[in-house]
């Protein structure tokens, strides 16, 4: 009996939650978050991104490897205002982790914690993809972006008391080299203010926001309902063909290049892809590349700068 | 400080006046007059000198003031965003504001037979529970209304409640009615209530999130359509960096492929366990393996009208295997996803054929289906599917019975297509060719599925 007892005891340690690993770990629903986290709390938290740059976060699969992720998170930090809404319910329902519900201090909508723009006054799906709450790209205004940073280390000084003063010095580090980049950004983008663009989805309203641009038209006839071709067609005829009807076509990463390609050759209005979040492009391999780059190429397609 | 400097000329006018009453020649009144003058003029020269004196420490301040903003300038305060505070503000909590999020799914059918499906049977795999065809022509499938939302924060409650038509009546079914646990600690949620059983792969899935029309056939005869029951469902999710899920349920046994609340209303057990994972970016994948017991008491099969009679066990065995894959895990624009299952049963016990006849039943059977579905570009989808099962051969004395299979082991193949305007709503066109019945049966079905109110997001 005492040699089975060995082995039992051996099989029940291998089972055993691995808690004993000491990093807060972070589950974040979009790479800007787990970015952030990182940027924050460096060593001291695991933190990884349930979506990558290269992928529509209204649209994910609730996976099993998501799964599992949920179960060992002590934060989990999402846009909210419903854009993971058809797989973060799932995650969380089947993940059994209490500490990251909804209302618990593991649970961070980071939409909650800046002005949302877009919030409709009607709710009805024949507009479209509607997000009762507003927009919920907020990370292309980079002052949201700090506004998280505040709230995001909160939270991790909550979860891990022990190291809250390292919470606390991380972010007030951040937002230190943030302000100054912020400052740097905004002399740079002087010139784009008014500059109007079309966009494929109303992925981009906080960066127009930000920027002073102006946003003549969306390649989806309706929020979340691909281009259709009849829906080119009138953009073809309002925008005329002399390239004066906007500055810039822009999209996202995973946004099929088709549409605006289909645009470009016909208004002759120049497309261009801009990252909508960390990895979204070779510059944007962090949260500072991620806004030099986008800067970057806004002025090149508008051709304030470059070519 | 200008008001006190105004006060001068007022002094002058006072000075001229008191030396036209000197001229008056009144001694001791001018004396007297005069020396209140002097007192007068040193009071306002020490109040001038105050002034002045007031006047300088100002200008001095200011100086001081330029020069240590000019300091700032060189050092500025750290950043920090403007701070934001939520404008919205709940001024009253009415009673409506705890509403349980409702949905409501619509769906409607047409089919058309080259066989009558009245007749519709598998010889050897009576059907169970709801299973079989949808009616000839054009008729309403499910109309399904769910209600969820979270009893407290230990609790959350779920109900679907079907509103089908049989036989030209409206029948109210109650689907799911479970309340879950929230707040267990180590990975651990209990269900109790009556639930879509954790067993195989499409066995929890609700209708409208099915990818063809109907089950396969090895869940229409094995576990009529879909094996629901009422009972108590145990979950375990480990720590593990991969998925690796256990699950066990007891249930009260009431419904095909159990019957009659065995064991004192226990008649069915369960235990499943799945685990699954990512290949890269691209691909993903979930396997499971699973158990179900059930105890059976006069359970009814085949025709509703002479339905044959079982009593004993129905221990079956599910092996199922789904992989996905979308380019860079982005299936919205484009995806594949490939699902196949096994099921080995064993049926233990005594049948009783509609004319009376009884006699001893063990024999094996085994059931399978596997389909691709390939959606090359948004909105669009394509899918086949092959289904299959095979049966021991049972003793002579169930010869021409329902339960003696004839000829080659019973197959489907079923190709659809469906379009999506939306998550929200989606058309479908769908043919099987059936040669799982005696006589082939060539069957075309149309089908639409749209979803309003709260959506609960789907599951892998």
């Amino acid at each position: 009996m005492k040699k089975y007892m060995k082995n039992i005891l051996f099989a029940v340690f291998l089972l055993l939650p691995f808690t004993v690993e000491a990093k807060l770990n972070v589950f974040a629903c979009e790479p800007e978050w787990s970015a952030l986290a990182e940027e924050i709390a460096d060593d001291l938290v695991k933190a990884t991104s349930a979506t990558h740059a290269m992928q529509d976060p209204h649209y994910v699969e609730a996976r099993p490897s998501l799964i599992s992720k949920v179960r060992r998170a002590d934060l989990v930090v999402c846009s909210g205002a419903q854009l993971e809404i058809g797989w973060l319910p799932m995650l969380l329902s089947k993940a059994n982790n209490p500490r990251v519900l909804p209302g618990k201090d593991g649970f961070l909508e980071a939409s909650t914690v800046v002005p949302r723009l877009d919030i409709p006054d009607s709710i009805d799906r024949a507009q479209g993809d509607m997000h009762p709450q507003g927009n919920p790209h907020i990370q292309m205004n980079p002052h949201n972006i700090a506004r998280v940073a505040q709230a995001m280390g909160k939270r991790m000084a909550l979860l891990d008391p022990e190291n809250s003063e390292r919470y606390a010095s991380g972010t007030r580090d951040f937002l230190e080299r943030w302000g100054g980049a912020i400052a740097v950004w905004e002399e740079r983008a002087l010139p784009l203010a008014g500059k109007r663009v079309v966009c494929h989805h109303t992925s981009w309203i906080y960066l127009e926001d930000w920027l002073k641009l102006e946003e003549v038209a969306t390649l989806e006839p309706v929020p979340g309902i691909p281009p259709t071709a009849s829906h080119l067609s009138a953009l073809l005829a309002e925008l005329g063909t002399d390239g004066s009807g906007a500055d810039a076509i822009i999209r996202a990463p995973f946004q099929g290049a088709k549409a605006s390609e289909w645009l470009q050759e016909r208004t002759g209005i120049p497309a261009v892809m801009l990252p909508l979040t960390v990895g979204g492009s070779d510059g944007a391999d962090d949260l500072f590349g991620l806004f030099d780059d986008v800067l970057e190429r806004l002025l090149n397609v508008t051709g304030v700068t470059g070519t | 400080m200008k008001n006190q400097l105004m006060h001068l000329p007022l002094v002058c006018v006072l000075l001229c006046c008191s030396g036209g009453f000197a001229q008056a020649g009144q001694g001791n009144e001018l004396d007297a007059l005069r020396e209140e003058i002097r007192q007068m003029r040193i009071d306002y020269e020490a109040r001038i000198a105050d002034l002045e004196a007031r006047l300088d420490n100002a200008e001095e301040k200011e100086a001081t003031q330029a020069s240590l903003a000019q300091e700032a300038v060189a050092a500025p305060e750290p950043y920090e965003p403007e701070p934001y505070a939520s404008a919205e503000t709940v001024s009253v909590a009415r009673d409506n504001s705890f509403n349980p999020a409702i949905g409501v799914t619509f769906q409607g059918q047409a089919w058309s037979y080259s066989q009558d499906p009245e007749d519709y049977l598998i010889p050897g795999f009576p059907l169970g529970g709801e299973a079989g065809p949808a009616p000839e022509g054009l008729s309403l499938a499910e109309t399904e209304i769910t209600m969820s939302a979270n009893v407290d924060d230990k609790f959350t409650a779920m109900l679907t409640v079907p509103i089908v038509i049989e036989e030209g009546e409206v029948v109210v079914e109650l689907e799911e009615a479970w309340v879950e646990t929230l707040a267990l600690p180590a990975g651990l949620s209990l269900r109790m209530g009556r639930f879509f059983s954790d067993i195989g792969y499409l066995n929890d899935k609700h209708f409208h999130s099915w990818d063809f029309a109907d089950q396969p056939l090895v869940y229409q005869t094995f576990l009529g359509s879909q094996y629901i029951d009422d009972g108590l469902q145990l979950r375990w999710l480990a720590p593990t960096d991969f998925y690796l899920q256990f699950s066990g349920e007891v249930l009260r046994g009431d419904r095909y492929p159990a019957g009659g609340s065995a064991n004192s209303g226990v008649g069915s057990t369960t235990l499943a366990v799945k685990t699954g994972g990512d290949i890269g970016l691209s691909n993903s994948w979930l396997f499971g393996f699973s158990w179900l017991r059930a105890d059976a008491i006069e359970r009814e099969s085949g025709g509703e009208d002479d339905p044959l009679l079982f009593t004993g066990d129905s221990d079956i065995f599910i092996a199922d295997f789904v992989w996905k894959w979308a380019p860079n895990g982005n299936s919205r624009q484009q995806n594949f996803k490939f699902q196949a299952e096994y099921m080995w049963r064993n049926e233990d016990g005594d049948y009783t054929l509609p004319d009376g006849t009884e006699g001893p039943w063990d024999y094996g059977q085994r059931g399978w289906y596997a389909q691709a579905i390939y959606q090359p570009f948004p909105r669009w989808r394509f899918g086949g599917r092959i289904d299959g099962l095979s049966a021991d051969t049972p003793a002579m004395m169930w010869a021409g019975s329902p339960l003696y299979p004839v000829g080659n082991n019973p197959m489907r193949y079923s190709l659809m297509v469906d379009w999506s305007n939306s998550e929200f709503s989606r058309l479908r066109f769908q043919y099987n060719h059936d040669s799982a019945t005696q006589f082939t049966d060539n069957q075309f079905g149309l089908q639409y599925i749209f979803s309003i109110g709260a959506h609960g997001a789907h599951g892998f």
